[in-house]
């Protein structure tokens, strides 16, 4: 029954961490806030000054985002059928008919399979290699080491041109395969890095006890070391995936058409007339979706932390 | 169960040798100890005959067979490491049964094994723990439990006890020896602790810098020692050693001390103006009144019924272990008896023991 404790904090020193927690979490998503509610207001309504906070929510912006629209004369309008859901319904009423629905969902699709893709090429390779780094004698190792991260001491764009013509030469210009190889390439450095940190941090006699129980060198990795370093594979994932899926410059230098992410994609669908930004915000907010859902799903492996206990220090 | 044979084993890592030459047998059944100090090379020994790590070259044969370029997988060895190393992300009884579940074996007999195991080690009630919480007791019985499950050929242990709290070790200690009694099983164990080596140990090899110094029974080598070193490391305190210059024949039963006569062992070698060193335990060493060879007590620790008497010879410092009814007083100088059948002596330059009529059936090679 003291008072005073070194180690639990005091209510009031609680208190202040309790505040400044919040305060943060406020400013940092303030901006999500104002993305994802620009999404639900009307052309109007997003640009009004004041800005309102107060407002009649609208699905117009995902409307708009989904769907490539024509301006029609009042006596189409009045010669179509009467709108049957609620897309038509909104579409109609600012006097415009849809031509055909947009390429969002493509490029969205774009952006799924090369972010999970490069993502998961950049960790498998990533983990063969760190743990051949961790646990092997190869020769060369620090020079190889240093030339693998040297690859991330100049910002990647430095490099577009020479990269534009590769790919033209090598025909991967628009293409999946290309984005997938460029991105992983630029992620496998920190992927290596990453991962061999967390692996060196697993006792080797993990394996080596699974060597003697009978396995195979194989079988060991994959048995024993794998769910070892299952929480560094997690974050390196996540910033894998944060990287590739973000990616602006090279997607807007390479592709253009069947390839083409939502990034570069998104800013092209200001609309007909005027800056359609519930549309873009719209866009945006379906676009921040699968890298949240991504790092909840994997929280779990982030949050357990390295399992000890089991082999003493 | 099985004889293990290491024949010329030596291992290099790059330019440094750790493992020089070295043979040595593990019979079947034997409790055999690998002591040493750190860096001497016997951890790298079992490891290698574990299969974790490749001789440069040698043989290591196990029921005869050649098994040297093996991998550990084919071995049929169990190892118990010191940190235990226990599978972080299973729980006990998958812990346990992973060496079964590696050679396919049904369910039903996998589990029929562990629990009998778990009966054996009487860990039955945390069985379904996950290892995470379990106190350093409980570890070391289930990776024991890991290790026999299988019934291996034979038991690789690399200081299994040093994770342990002193006052658990002792306890921890007579366990892995009833284990072993119990099973029969050749265990190859690995430790720095002489206390150890020689409580536990059937036969010991002392290891120094990569090379085996002395392999025999624990009185063997506590008795007569094959050289210097052995008979430093192993004692407590170590073995004194009176240094002199001087030689001696076959047959001669004593040597000079400064003029002293000292009684030995009928001596087997000849030796001539060499330094010498005259070995003798602290047990071996009376404090008489008079007596020609004498010394002058440097300090005394009081230790219940024995006492430590430091004394300080023409010939260097002597502890001698003595009954403390005998006063000794600091100051005081006193005769020295050594007991002549438990002498050793050796050749100060080499560190070898001179060949006499007490060790002549000790020294293998």
């Amino acid at each position: 029954m003291s008072a005073w404790s070194v180690t639990e904090p005091s209510a009031r020193s609680k208190g202040i961490a309790a505040v400044l927690v919040i305060l943060y979490t406020v400013i940092t998503l303030l901006p999500l806030v104002w993305i994802i509610a620009t999404g639900f207001k009307t052309g109007p309504d997003s640009i009004s000054y004041p800005p309102k906070v107060i407002f009649q929510p609208s699905l117009e912006g995902y409307v708009n985002l989904f769907t490539d629209r024509t301006r029609a004369t009042p006596e189409q309008l009045a010669a179509m059928p009467p709108p049957e859901n609620f897309v038509d319904e909104i579409v109609q009423r600012r006097g415009e008919v849809i031509t055909q629905p947009s390429k969002f969902g493509e490029r969205f699709l774009n952006s799924v399979i090369i972010g999970f893709g490069s993502t998961f090429l950049s960790i498998f390779l990533g983990t063969l290699a760190a743990y051949a780094f961790s646990r092997f004698r190869v020769p060369l190792k620090d020079d190889l080491l240093f030339f693998i991260l040297s690859t991330r001491m100049m910002p990647p764009i430095a490099v577009a041109i020479p990269i534009f013509l590769m790919f033209r030469q090598l025909g991967l210009s628009d293409t999946h395969l290309g984005m997938i190889l460029l991105y992983t390439g630029v992620n496998i450095s920190l992927a290596v890095w990453l991962l061999k940190g967390f692996i060196d941090e697993i006792p080797r006699e993990y394996e080596e006890a699974a060597l003697i129980d009978g396995y195979t060198r194989l079988q060991a990795f994959r048995k024993v070391v794998l769910p070892q370093a299952a929480t560094g594979i997690a974050s390196t994932a996540i910033f894998c995936l944060i990287f590739a899926w973000n990616e602006y410059a090279f997607a807007f230098l390479l592709t253009s058409g069947t390839a083409q992410t939502a990034p570069p994609f998104i800013p092209t669908i200001f609309g007909v007339g005027g800056k359609d930004w519930p549309a873009v915000a719209a866009g945006a907010t379906l676009f921040l979706l699968p890298v949240m859902i991504f790092t909840i799903l994997l929280r779990k492996h982030l949050l357990r932390g390295i399992t000890f206990g089991a082999v003493r220090k | 169960m099985a004889e293990i044979v290491i024949r010329n084993l030596r291992k290099e890592f790059g330019d440094f040798v750790a493992v020089k030459e070295s043979s040595f047998t593990v019979g079947d059944g034997e409790f055999f100890m690998l002591l040493g100090p750190s860096g001497c090379g016997k951890t790298t020994t079992l490891r290698m005959i574990a299969g974790l790590e490749l001789p440069t070259s040698g043989q290591i044969l196990i029921d005869g067979e050649d098994v040297s370029q093996r991998p550990a997988s084919q071995r049929d060895i169990a190892f118990v490491f010191q940190m235990f190393a226990l599978y972080p992300h299973l729980n006990v009884r998958r812990n346990i049964s992973y060496p079964l579940v590696s050679q396919g074996l049904p369910r039903a007999e996998v589990r029929a094994k562990v629990a009998e195991v778990a009966r054996i080690l009487g860990i039955e009630s945390i069985l379904d723990k996950p290892v995470g919480g379990l106190s350093g007791g409980d570890r070391q019985r289930v990776a024991l439990g890991r290790a026999i499950v299988r019934s291996p050929k034979a038991f690789m242990m690399d200081e299994p006890l040093g994770a342990l709290d002193a006052e658990f070790r002792e306890h921890m200690s007579e366990e892995l020896r009833a284990l072993h009694d119990r099973m029969g099983a050749t265990t190859v164990y690995v430790t720095h602790d002489q206390l150890e080596a020689m409580q536990m140990g059937d036969k010991i090899v002392v290891m120094n810098h990569g090379v085996v110094e002395q392999f025999g029974t624990p009185q063997e080598i506590y008795d007569h020692p094959a050289t210097m070193f052995v008979a430093d490391f192993i004692g407590s305190p170590p073995m004194n050693f009176l240094r002199f210059e001087g030689g001696f024949r076959p047959g001669d039963r004593s040597v000079s001390l400064g003029g002293t006569a000292v009684a030995t062992p009928e001596l087997r070698e000849e030796a001539a103006g060499r330094k010498l060193a005259l070995g003798v335990r602290p047990e071996h060493i009376a404090i008489l009144d008079d007596g020609p060879y004498r010394g002058r007590i440097e300090a005394v620790e009081y230790l219940g019924t024995t006492q430590i008497v430091t004394l300080s010879t023409p010939h260097g410092t002597l502890k001698a272990r003595t009954p403390s009814d005998r006063a000794a007083r600091v100051g005081e100088t006193v005769g020295l008896g050594f007991t002549a059948s438990t002498l050793s002596l050796f050749d100060a330059g080499s560190g070898r023991a001179f060949r006499t009529a007490a060790n002549a059936g000790v020294f293998h090679g």
